[in-house]
């Protein structure tokens, strides 16, 4: 088969039906947006709530004997503390590079009851490259399984809890915290449900057989304020929530510290080390990173590019963006990217290169709209 | 009376006496999406045919607007830079960008009358 054949997801045929605009993405075939826009989808999700169809991640399960051993093993990889995950839970991570640069960034979550199984979710185009390294790496007691099989659905905003509340009453979803997750019997699938995504908004990601995906998301699509959500307002909603994409504010040059993730690296792992790259990030947890992922707030209406050249008052070039557009939520362009240290506090005055001119603009804090997360 | 063109990069000029009024097709304003963003070119700039003088965002992305002919701007659409969203509702009426004093009106007849564009948007599948 010939490597650039375009890849479908299980809802290829249901995004067709419901008049989706199609692109190329990671080597899928996806819905960027759907007849309604992206503004209206991105305002939708913030409202109500919004069906994605991300069946193109990297679905796996890693196993071992017991917990113990996967763990010691994923922390060879990532700067997590995957040892102290508690069954039922999940966590953001990245795989990094020897130098300690982003590889991908993914979820680990370890089922509950589960004693040496892990399921990871990564990145579309990074998952060839991730599991690759995993099974070069893997110790020959454990094995890595690829869940080809499996859709990914995410349903996310205010009314997703609710929503699947009514569908299937009885389940507890309702009550499930952020970043917590488990199997669950949703319309008579068996799925594997977790309370995250990647929009700022409360929600679930749920993992379910392929042959069930189509059915399941049409009976989701029925309920009242659900809607199909392309990814031009994943990436909207993303940017807003002040969320990183692979490609863009990641890649293997950038270290998860100045990439503003320090919060993923835990207590014990800065003390005792043990992952990639660990003398760079360590020492710029210790000392700050000399660049360091900022929003940034234009001051008139032209939305900033990625590739923008970020520059100080003084006209000097301190750094790029790396996401930039219009916040539907916001009203207003705004962009992340990166700047030395001098020039990320919140509030410092920059310019940014558009069309030749340098256009005022702040480092904002982020993220840009508030997370809505459900944390009991 | 007025008449009407287009370009390949689906521009519009709706021509009547020496000046034209240029903004992008219902094709394009289609295409791009929920336009966000709307810069029209200084009054009495000087453009050649085909330079880069407006500009108009979606969400995702930026595009240039080449003007259709020579000349010089003489009027912008301030309402469009307040809303841009009537580049979407009314391309060809309340989503005009600039009007244009023509240098040279014969750079019309290398333009696309209604009927041509049709055909052409067809070629483009």
């Amino acid at each position: 088969m010939s490597d650039d054949a375009v890849l479908k997801t299980p809802l290829h045929a249901l995004h067709i039906d419901l008049g989706a605009r199609m692109g190329p993405f990671a080597g899928y075939d996806m819905p960027i947006q759907y007849p309604s826009g992206i503004l209206a989808e991105h305002l939708h999700t913030r409202k109500a709530a919004g069906l994605f169809d991300v069946s193109h991640m990297g679905q796996a399960l890693l196993e071992s004997a017991d917990h113990a051993s996967l763990a010691a093993f994923l922390e060879t990889l990532v700067p997590a503390d995957i040892l102290n995950l508690e069954p039922g839970r999940q966590r953001y991570t990245q795989l990094l590079n020897e130098s300690g640069g982003v590889i991908d960034d993914l979820m680990a979550t370890r089922p509950p009851g589960a004693d040496g199984v892990l399921r990871l979710v990564v990145n579309a185009a990074r998952k060839a490259v991730d599991f690759a390294l995993i099974r070069e790496r893997l110790p020959r007691a454990m094995r890595l399984t690829l869940l080809d099989e499996a859709a990914l659905i995410a349903l996310q905003g205010p009314l997703a809890a609710p929503t699947l509340a009514r569908l299937v009453p009885g389940e507890g979803l309702e009550s499930m915290k952020f970043m917590s997750a488990r199997p669950a019997r949703l319309a008579g699938v068996e799925t594997f449900v977790s309370r995250s995504g990647y929009t700022g908004e409360d929600g679930y990601e749920i993992s379910l057989p392929a042959a069930r995906a189509d059915m399941f998301a049409r009976v989701l699509l029925r309920e009242p304020g659900v809607a199909s959500i392309g990814l031009g307002a994943r990436d909207s909603l993303r940017l807003e929530a002040g969320l990183c994409l692979y490609g863009h504010e990641l890649d293997e040059t950038v270290d998860p510290v100045e990439a503003a993730l320090a919060w993923s690296i835990q207590k014990r792992r800065r003390a005792e080390g043990g992952f990639p790259g660990q003398n760079r990030i360590l020492r710029a947890l210790a000392n700050g990173p000399d660049r360091g992922r900022v929003g940034l707030r234009p001051d008139g209406r032209a939305p900033a590019r990625e590739g923008t050249v970020i520059v100080s008052a003084e006209g000097a070039a301190i750094g790029v963006v790396t996401s930039g557009g219009f916040g539907p939520s916001i009203g207003a362009p705004i962009a992340m990217g990166f700047v030395d240290h001098a020039h990320a506090p919140v509030g410092t005055a920059v310019g940014l290169v558009v069309r030749g001119k340098a256009l005022s603009a702040r480092v904002a804090a982020l993220p840009f709209h508030p997370h809505a997360y459900y944390r009991g | 009376m007025a008449q009407i063109r287009y370009t390949k990069d689906h521009e519009y000029i709706r021509v009547e006496g020496g000046e034209g009024v240029v903004g992008i097709s219902e094709h394009a304003q289609s295409q791009l999406g929920d336009v966000v963003f709307a810069e029209p070119p200084p009054v009495r700039k000087m453009v050649k045919a085909g330079d880069p003088t407006a500009v108009v965002e979606s969400v995702k992305a930026a595009s240039d607007v080449f003007t259709p002919v020579s000349g010089e701007v003489v009027a912008v659409n301030s309402e469009v830079e307040a809303t841009p969203g009537l580049i979407n509702e009314d391309a060809l009426g309340r989503g005009w960008l600039f009007r244009i004093r023509l240098a040279d009106p014969t750079e019309l007849d290398g333009l696309m009358d209604e009927a041509a564009y049709s055909d052409y948007l067809k070629t483009l599948g």
